[in-house]
């Protein structure tokens, strides 16, 4: 249910930078970087996209997601380490809490593609 | 054939909501307030909190709630006897406020209340352990709360939600001699999350733990929401 809200919001962000733009492009594909370590589930958020851009400006439009994984940071140790989520998250050598986390918490929007279909064709010089 | 374009937007998913955030965060700096949000899966004891916080405080900290709730006002009700505004948020089936509804809430509270004679907003957050974790709507400080009837293994299973928490309750420690739950293993796991998180438990019903969270929150007032 929440990715429901997650898309909506994801929505409502890339709408802001489609109205700033001066001519409404049309948006074909949406590139995500989704962590493990969020509230978010890739497969629902795929499935809520879908759903709801149909009939608006990113009708169509595909998302490509990009997962990476809960990385954390243990500082006794100096070394990056992958906890085991919902099981142990501190460090499996010493012990110590997960304190930095060094990838698994981005939720991000990285890219867009697009094409102008007001524009003329552009011409493709050598 | 039409060429295709590329947008770097390197930005959040979630940046109209932090821009929102951000702009609550600021009109609560300008009238002097601190914004605590206060969250928990359902039934851990928020509006209970809620209400012996408001009966102790009260008048000394002048408080106002935003409350979120899914479909009643019931809480709004239960809040509103302490003297203190409660604006209630009805977020239908949304399963977290996020910063546009709370900023909905504002703009009520202030139209029937000068913002500038509050020190402290609450918001209740709709009793979920997964979205509110990651939907900011302006708070100083984020709250969580953990019953001791929920087991202890909770912090390791959402563990986002207590990882963001800038203090942890844990409540209903009246029950504990009635359950097989150890505070420290708790304590133990949400300290695998977030070491540095003060953590208290406490009862809001015998009030035992109760003064330390009382001071922790006096404290935050004190400092305007800063150095957490």
């Amino acid at each position: 249910m929440h990715e429901t809200d997650m898309t909506k919001a994801l929505i409502f962000t890339i709408k802001d930078w489609w109205e700033s733009q001066p001519e409404p492009p049309t948006i074909s594909k949406v590139h995500l970087t989704v962590g493990n370590f969020t509230c978010v589930e890739p497969a629902s958020l795929q499935f809520a996209f879908t759903v709801q851009t149909q009939n608006t400006f990113l009708a169509g439009a595909e998302l490509v997601i990009r997962e990476t994984p809960l990385i954390a940071f243990c500082h006794p140790c100096q070394k990056e380490y992958k906890p085991d989520i919902g099981v142990q998250y501190a460090c499996p050598d010493c012990h110590s809490p997960m304190e930095d986390i060094r990838s698994g918490r981005e939720l991000k929007i990285n890219r867009l593609e697009y094409v102008l279909l007001g524009q003329p064709q552009v011409q493709e010089t050598l | 054939m039409h060429q295709t374009f590329d947008a770097a937007l390197e930005l959040n998913l979630l940046h109209a909501n932090q821009d929102g955030a951000d702009h609550n965060r600021a009109h609560f700096e300008e009238w002097g307030i601190v914004c605590v949000n206060l969250m928990s899966s359902p039934g851990a004891g928020k509006t209970q909190l809620l209400e012996r916080t408001l009966q102790a405080l009260n008048p000394e900290c002048k408080m106002a709630v935003i409350e979120g709730d899914m479909t009643t006002e019931l809480d709004a009700e239960r809040l509103r006897q302490y003297g203190v505004p409660v604006i209630a948020i009805n977020t239908g089936r949304a399963c977290h406020l996020d910063s546009k509804m709370v900023a909905g809430g504002i703009h009520s509270l202030t139209h029937e209340h000068d913002p500038a004679s509050l020190d402290l907003v609450w918001v209740e957050n709709v009793g979920n352990l997964v979205c509110p974790a990651e939907f900011e709507v302006g708070e100083h400080a984020k709250v969580a709360l953990l019953s001791v009837t929920e087991g202890e293994d909770k912090p390791l299973k959402y563990p986002i939600m207590f990882r963001e928490a800038d203090c942890l309750l844990i409540t209903k420690t009246d029950l504990t001699p009635h359950l097989d739950v150890d505070l420290e293993r708790i304590k133990a796991n949400v300290y695998q999350v977030n070491p540095h998180v003060p953590i208290f438990a406490l009862s809001t019903k015998t009030l035992e733990g109760f003064e330390d969270w009382l001071y922790w929150v006096r404290q935050l007032v004190v400092k305007k929401g800063v150095c957490l």
